[in-house]
């Protein structure tokens, strides 16, 4: 049976091409057969983790806390692209400040954990929570822009590299509030207790893929110049972070 | 902990003896001066198990004042402006023992007598089941919560 590969369900249809071609790079380098599946949303790809059916995820630092402290996982590398935050409005909102947000305000956000819980502590500043704020899940980040320049949503959520993706278009007709700079949290690729005694191994082939001119492109496709190492402690560290952030 | 420089503080301040959490003193000076928080930013640390830091980002060493060179190895009193009240810590350090999560604004001193407000929560590092340090992370508190906590902090010790 082979093993079953995934990444974090917030990354677009372009971006899950490039990930399905890594995963062909993932099988030829470790000589096994490895399946690339899909999820459409955060808590589908949870039942599966609690299932047993998932051996090898590029997870975020949310998921990835319950994935090393729950499930066993380990952390194997990061491209140590730091995961940030866009929060934005409207470019016709009167809003210009995240303190000049008010109680009552409806949020467009995707289900993505990470991004919604820097999010919420941006606008903390502007005594906003759960309990004073409106909640909007949308499908994707194209959609949290949809429900903004629609006046469906007051202020929107989205990963800083989404925001960045958007069209020059939906961008201008949208103003960015605050762009979160934590620079330390980041996604990990991490493998399941099934492939523990196969994680040397990998981390070898993860650092020299910058060095050949396949691997490379691939990378670049990514969006990374190269894979870096996470010892132990360093992941521990990161999910402590992120316990800490969700306090 | 060394007692603060005149030299590094611009203008006029005024002069307080802190009795710390560990039984030890230090002089402060304190202006009035605030430094505002960063857009978007963390202020993250950690310590050892008896509050020496041992790693700071670099917003907590823009903020502090200080070189990191001059904060690593200091115990996180480095950090106590006067106005706050020695309870507050207390409390910190014994909800962190007891290895549960706090949390609490807190008006932080700079190396140059000025401060800045934090909301800060405090997680103790569990490695194997044993605490081998704290993480401290600090984000950018709303005018209102530093209003109520002035207030409290007022009627504290």
């Amino acid at each position: 049976m082979p093993y079953t590969f995934t990444v974090s369900p917030d990354f677009g249809p372009d971006q899950l091409a490039n990930w399905h071609i890594f995963n062909t790079w993932l099988q030829r380098q470790l000589t096994t057969d490895i399946h690339f599946e899909t999820f459409d949303s955060f808590e589908d790809q949870r039942q599966a983790i609690h299932e047993g059916k998932v051996d090898i995820i590029y997870a975020n630092p949310y998921d990835a806390s319950f994935l090393v402290r729950e499930k066993g996982f380990v952390a194997v590398a990061s491209p140590h692209h730091p995961d940030e935050t866009t929060v934005a409005v409207s470019a016709t909102s009167p809003v210009d400040s995240i303190e000049s947000l008010k109680a009552g305000c409806r949020i467009a956000q995707t289900d993505d954990p990470d991004i919604s819980m820097m999010g919420m502590i941006l606008l903390e500043p502007a005594d906003l929570h759960k309990e004073n704020t409106e909640t909007l899940v949308q499908d994707s980040y194209i959609q949290v822009a949809k429900a903004l320049l629609q006046n469906q949503a007051d202020v929107g959520f989205f990963l800083a590299d989404a925001y960045e993706g958007l069209s020059n278009l939906v961008k201008s007709q949208l103003k960015p509030l605050v762009n979160s700079d934590i620079q330390i949290v980041s996604h990990a690729l991490l493998l399941g207790p099934q492939l523990l005694d196969r994680k040397e191994e990998l981390n070898s082939k993860l650092q020299s893929m910058s060095d050949e001119p396949q691997g490379k492109n691939l990378l670049e496709s990514l969006g990374f110049q190269a894979w870096n190492p996470i010892d132990e402690e360093e992941m521990e560290f990161m999910i402590d972070l992120i316990e800490a952030l969700a306090a | 902990m060394q007692d603060m420089n005149p030299a590094d503080i611009p203008g006029e301040y005024r002069e307080v003896l802190l009795n710390l959490y560990d039984g030890t003193r230090r002089t402060v000076l304190v202006t009035d001066v605030e430094t505002p928080y960063p857009e978007g930013k963390l202020i993250v640390s950690r310590t050892d198990p008896e509050g020496r830091i041992t790693h700071c980002n670099r917003s907590f060493v823009d903020m502090s004042g200080y070189d990191e060179s001059e904060i690593i190895g200091q115990p996180h009193a480095l950090l106590r402006h006067p106005d706050m009240p020695a309870a507050a810590f207390q409390d910190l350090w014994e909800t962190a023992r007891e290895g549960r999560k706090w949390h609490g604004y807190v008006k932080n001193l700079r190396k140059d007598g000025g401060y800045y407000w934090v909301y800060a929560t405090v997680i103790p590092n569990v490695r194997n089941g044993k605490v081998v340090g704290y993480t401290s992370v600090r984000r950018k508190p709303s005018k209102k919560k530093i209003a109520e906590a002035i207030s409290t902090y007022a009627g504290m010790s």
